[in-house]
This record gives C-alpha cells, structure tokens and sequence, in this order.
C-alpha cells in the first residue's frame, strides 16, 4: 500500500515543530481524511478542528503545503505530487494548539468594520423591494457568500505586516453592507472601514482573491471601498 | 478626521498616478527623440527657453511627482519601519517641499 509522508506542525502559542506521520494513501483521500486518520490512529493529542465536512462551516482551513486551504473540499490529489504533505495552522492568527487558531481577532475585526446588519425598517413595515438586476444587488450577490473560514485573512501579505489591519474577509463584509439598499448605518461604516487599518492598507496583492474557496473576490469589494470613501471624502460627508 | 484624510490622499495619488503615466509617456517618447536626432545641449536649450508649453507640461510633471511620492512614501515607511503619525507627516511634507523645490529648479534653469 502507498503511504503519505505526513509533516504536521504540532506546539502551542509558545512555539512548536514539525513532526512526521506515515498515513496510508486512499483513492479519493481528502486532506481532512489524512489529519483525522493521524488524530484517531497515529496521534490522538492532535489538536485540529473541523465541523461539517463538506465546505458550508469553514471551520477546517489549515496551511496545506504552505497554502491557506479548505482540508475537506482538498483531494490529496490536488496538492501532493510526490507523496509529501505539510500541514500548519492558519498563518497570521494566534495558535491556541497544535493544528487550531483563536480566531477571536479575526470576528472582532469584523465587528470594527461594522459587520452588522442594521437596517431602517421595523417589523411592521412591508418589505423593502430589491431588484434582482439592480447595480448594486449584483455587487452584493457576487460578495455575499462568504462563510468566515479565515483563508484570505491567513494569506493576505498586508495583515501579516500590519496587525490593525481589518483584513480581506471583515472589508468584504462591509462592502455587501455599504451596497445593500436596505443599510442604515452606511456613513458610519465608511468611517470605520477608511483608513491605515482600513480599505487604504490594501496593495491589490490578490492573494485573498486567488485563495478563496468561495471564489469571491474581496479585493474588488476593497476597491469598491476605496471608491466610495474617496467619493464620500469629496462631498465632506466622511 | 483620519479617514477623511487617509481617502482623500488616496484620490489624490491615483489622480497624480494617471497623470504620471501619461507624463512619463511623453518625457520618454522626448528623451528618445532627442537621442536620436543626436540634438546637442545648445540646440535643447535653443528649444526649451522661453517655450511656455515646455513649462507647462513640466510644471505638471513636476506637480505629479510632488504629490505623488510622498503618499506613497507615507505607506512604505509606516509598513516597513512602524513610523506613523504626525513626526512622519512633518518630515513628508519637507521631502515634497525639497522635490518641489528641486524640481522648479531644473525646468526654470532650462526656460529662462
């Protein structure tokens, strides 16, 4: 039978190594597959953390061979030419064990960026009408899918050198906000978005556009962001 | 007030970036030209002095620049070395002073 060599970064927050697992090689093997078989046969203190399986919770994202990934929507196949495979935690977020981030900062960002939605009407008023075809619904819809799985955030280049940085995912957010028709909190949003820490940090690396498993790209919702905070800026209202 | 700020020097520099790629364009298509028609420091000058359209398009060129560097330089220093706020504006709005004065000097010396 055909093996894996298996490379798994194991420590904590004060540090840690890399250390190799033989797993047996299937047909049809996720990555997932490979780090529950080291934790259930070989390793049963691996610390990694997965939920649905099947790439709706975003909750297994790792560094596979030294890219941000879904390990359970990643065939083995995929990523490993030559039977070798090294697993990490997310780059750019706090390591609490092993293959687990704290993600705390990464949801916390997305608070500062105002990520909530707020809008106008009560209960008692009839629903807002938004054309399907409509400019900005067709904006919102190409942004909105995004479940939280960290890999933009892990593979963007400006987060890694600026911490205050809101990060792809959090902008992304207020982007479908700024552009929903039914938002109230916009002028504030803009504020809070705009800036060093904000959308103006962003160098258009694409990494978070290449990365995502979404296939949603969070840098043109940054330049959307850009665009209007200049636009705001110009008519006094930022 | 910062994010007022921080939008409005984004505009500024994509508006002096445009203007750059368009100054660039001509100052090169203008260096080449006059490469090779093999024009001399005295034939140049005998061009550039008193030429208000020289001046002009420079002056340009010139305010481009200005405004454009040290936005950018702004970014690279607080990427790279942490430094932000007001020490690195003061020191930025210096170094576009010097440009501009460098500047001023180059295309003056070659009109008047």
């Amino acid at each position: 039978m055909k093996t894996l060599q298996v490379r798994v970064w194991r420590g904590g927050p004060q540090g840690g190594d890399f250390q190799s697992y033989q797993v047996p090689r299937q047909a049809s093997q996720s990555v997932l597959d490979v780090v529950t078989y080291i934790q259930r046969v070989l390793e049963p203190s691996l610390a990694y953390r997965f939920a649905c399986r099947v790439g709706m919770c975003g909750s297994c994202a790792m560094t596979v061979n030294g890219v941000a990934r879904w390990t359970c929507r990643t065939h083995v196949d995929q990523v490993c030419a030559d039977g070798r495979l090294e697993l990490a935690p997310l780059a750019n977020l706090p390591v609490i064990r092993d293959l687990v981030t704290d993600m705390r900062e990464f949801f916390d960002k997305w608070a500062r960026a105002k990520g909530r939605f707020e809008g106008r009407r009560t209960r008692r008023d009839d629903f807002e009408r938004v054309a399907p075809d409509s400019e900005a619904r067709k904006q919102v819809d190409a942004a909105i899918e995004c479940i939280g799985c960290g890999v933009c955030y892990s593979s963007c280049d400006v987060v890694a050198w600026n911490p205050d940085y809101l990060g792809p995912a959090a902008l992304n957010r207020a982007w479908t906000l700024l552009r929903d028709v039914r938002e109230s909190a916009n002028p504030g949003r803009l504020r809070a978005v705009a800036g060093d820490a904000g959308c103006h940090a962003c160098h258009t690396h694409l990494s978070c556009t290449e990365r995502c498993p979404k296939h949603i790209s969070p840098t043109a919702g940054i330049a959307g962001l850009k665009r209007a905070a200049a636009a705001a800026a110009l008519k006094g209202e930022l | 007030m910062s994010a007022r700020r921080e939008a409005l020097l984004w505009a500024a520099q994509r508006a002096s970036a445009a203007l750059l790629a368009l100054c660039v364009m001509v100052h090169l298509a203008t260096m080449i030209y006059a490469v090779h028609s093999g024009l001399g420091a005295a034939q140049i000058l005998e061009r550039t002095r008193g030429n208000a359209a020289w001046l002009g398009f420079y002056s340009v060129f010139l305010l481009a620049v200005v405004v454009h560097v040290p936005i950018g330089l702004r970014a690279v220093l607080a990427e790279w070395l942490g430094w932000r706020g007001a020490s690195r504006d003061w020191l930025l709005a210096a170094f576009a002073a010097a440009l501009a004065w460098l500047g001023a000097r180059a295309i003056l010396g070659v009109f008047l």
